[in-house]
């Protein structure tokens, strides 16, 4: 059941020298394995939030029809890179009118809250690194950091326009966090668990078996995920706290350098943690959507792959979206919440649940097709 | 906890305090890396170029108080119907579904009546209507 990659590693013959080596210290085995881990994780989502902000760019060129970066390494690649050398050797500045300790502690938490949500990412159906049971319980609580770390920046900062910008935030994420956990709810009752083994091991075969075909009211649940999800990372047409042509900058007016290096990737990682985790509840995560036999190379490397390019089509869509429409105004923001959204989800949950117990738990590819 | 339970949270803690080192480690390369030229008016908070006026602490508009609110009430309902959730399919293939069913529905009734109270008061609405809140105070 529990399925982490030590748990996983211990299947084979080489885990055995390797504790040996370590004089039978699983502790400390365990412990050097996970950081490793940790450290090629970490690496990979850094990786994808810097070449995020290429592609982000880039696409953006594409849409409008512009060439978008295009010097620093073949095809501006390299972009990300000397952004991050520019912001490293940029002057560390504090308002004197700040508070210290939360202006320092704001970009920290948002590290904090993100790095944390990607222990639980589901990366294959073997390869995560905690398989906690309540997994997309404590991924829907330690992301929540990042509101916090919002609101934090806006407050500490002490100017009009971080204020203003933390405020919308804190009220954005918080309101948008209801109809994502309650789609997210639905998807626990289809799945009978909380944990990405279970959900993951329910959407095994074809894709007909993906929960986002589960039911009708599923269906509908991906989208108010994904809209929601949008608002939760602060993505255009929702990124009111940071609308540059209102607030300057928003919650991150007054930070300068590395501080506001550190907001960015958090933003970047976060929105492919979110576009992985829409990607394992709802599309399938690792599973192919046809049933196919591979013995050449690993299974659970092609699910890594499968994973990864999920996340990455729903990171385009991400990028599409914020390019496409227009900035909502905040009370457009807040009524679509809390009387489009909330209630659609709160029927969708309503939905799932009289679906499970008037087809016994079949779904509609078991009541077309007959049930397996 | 059991051991296995612990493991289960290293990565977690693991994770954390690379955070926490990354963070500490930039701020580091900063200081060395970094000009160091402060002056008064570098550190003034961003006024569009204008002397600030006053503190950005001030009163603030209750409106983000209610949502807070709401969000609570909605937060802590969301919260008390995972683990039902969780044991829901387990009870449907039991065949208690319909039991199942009836308690999962007075549960969410409870919130679809808090939503629609707050409706109702004008709370949803970003900006109050004046209307709204006068019927409601008669």
């Amino acid at each position: 059941m529990n399925q982490t990659i030590v748990s996983y590693l211990s299947q084979y013959e080489f885990y055995d020298s390797l504790l040996c080596l370590f004089g039978n210290n699983e502790g400390l085995l365990a412990f050097v394995i996970y950081l490793l881990v940790a450290l090629i994780i970490i690496g990979f989502s850094a990786t994808v939030g810097g070449l995020g902000t290429y592609a982000e760019r880039k696409i953006s060129a594409d849409l409008q029809a512009r060439m978008g970066p295009n010097r620093v390494g073949p095809y501006g690649l390299l972009q990300f890179l000397a952004d991050g050398v520019k912001m490293l050797t940029k002057e560390d500045i504090m308002p004197f009118t700040a508070d210290k300790f939360l202006f320092y502690l704001a970009p920290m938490l948002a590290l904090v809250g993100v790095f944390a949500t990607l222990a639980v990412l589901p990366w294959s159906n073997g390869f995560m690194m905690a398989d906690l049971n309540v997994g997309i319980f404590y991924l829907i609580a330690i992301s929540s950091l990042v509101g916090v770390s919002v609101f934090l920046g806006g407050y500490a900062s002490n100017s009009k326009w971080s204020m203003l910008g933390g405020m919308r935030g804190a009220s954005q994420i918080i309101s948008y966090e209801i109809p994502v956990t309650l789609s997210i709810l639905a998807i626990t009752l289809l799945a009978g668990g909380m944990s990405f083994g279970t959900i993951l091991s329910h959407q095994e075969g074809t894709i007909i078996n993906w929960f986002i075909f589960h039911n009708p009211f599923a269906f509908l649940a991906f989208f108010i995920y994904a809209i929601g999800a949008l608002a939760e990372t602060n993505r255009a047409p929702f990124d009111l706290p940071e609308a540059e042509s209102e607030l300057v900058s928003g919650y991150h007016t007054e930070y300068t350098g590395l501080r506001f290096g550190f907001f960015a990737l958090a933003e970047y990682i976060e929105v492919f943690v979110v576009c992985g985790v829409g990607a394992a509840l709802f599309l399938g995560g690792g599973n192919l959507p046809f049933n196919i036999q591979i013995d050449i190379i690993p299974l659970q490397l092609v699910q890594v792959v499968i994973f990864i390019t999920k996340a990455l089509l729903l990171y385009y869509v991400v990028i599409w979206v914020r390019w496409t429409l227009p900035r909502l105004r905040v009370d457009q923001l807040m009524s679509i919440c809390w009387k489009y959204l909330t209630p659609m989800a709160i029927l969708n949950l309503v939905g799932c649940a009289i679906w499970l117990v008037v087809f016994n738990g079949k779904s509609m590819a078991d009541l077309v097709f007959g049930s397996h | 906890m059991t051991p296995a339970q612990i493991d289960g949270l290293m990565p977690i803690v693991i994770l954390m305090g690379i955070a926490v080192v990354l963070f500490f480690g930039g701020h580091f390369l900063t200081v060395l890396l970094a000009p160091k030229k402060p002056s008064h008016l570098k550190s003034t908070p961003y006024e569009c170029g204008e002397e600030p006026v006053g503190s950005a602490w001030s009163a603030f508009n209750v409106r983000f108080y209610v949502i807070g609110l709401i969000f609570i009430i909605f937060d802590v309902e969301s919260v008390l119907m995972f683990p039902v959730a969780a044991i829901f399919r387990e009870l449907v293939d039991m065949g208690h579904g319909g039991y199942a069913l009836i308690i999962f529905l007075s549960f969410i009734s409870v919130l679809l009546e808090g939503i629609a109270y707050c409706w109702k008061k004008g709370d949803l609405d970003w900006v109050k209507s004046f209307q709204v809140s006068l019927k409601n105070n008669k």
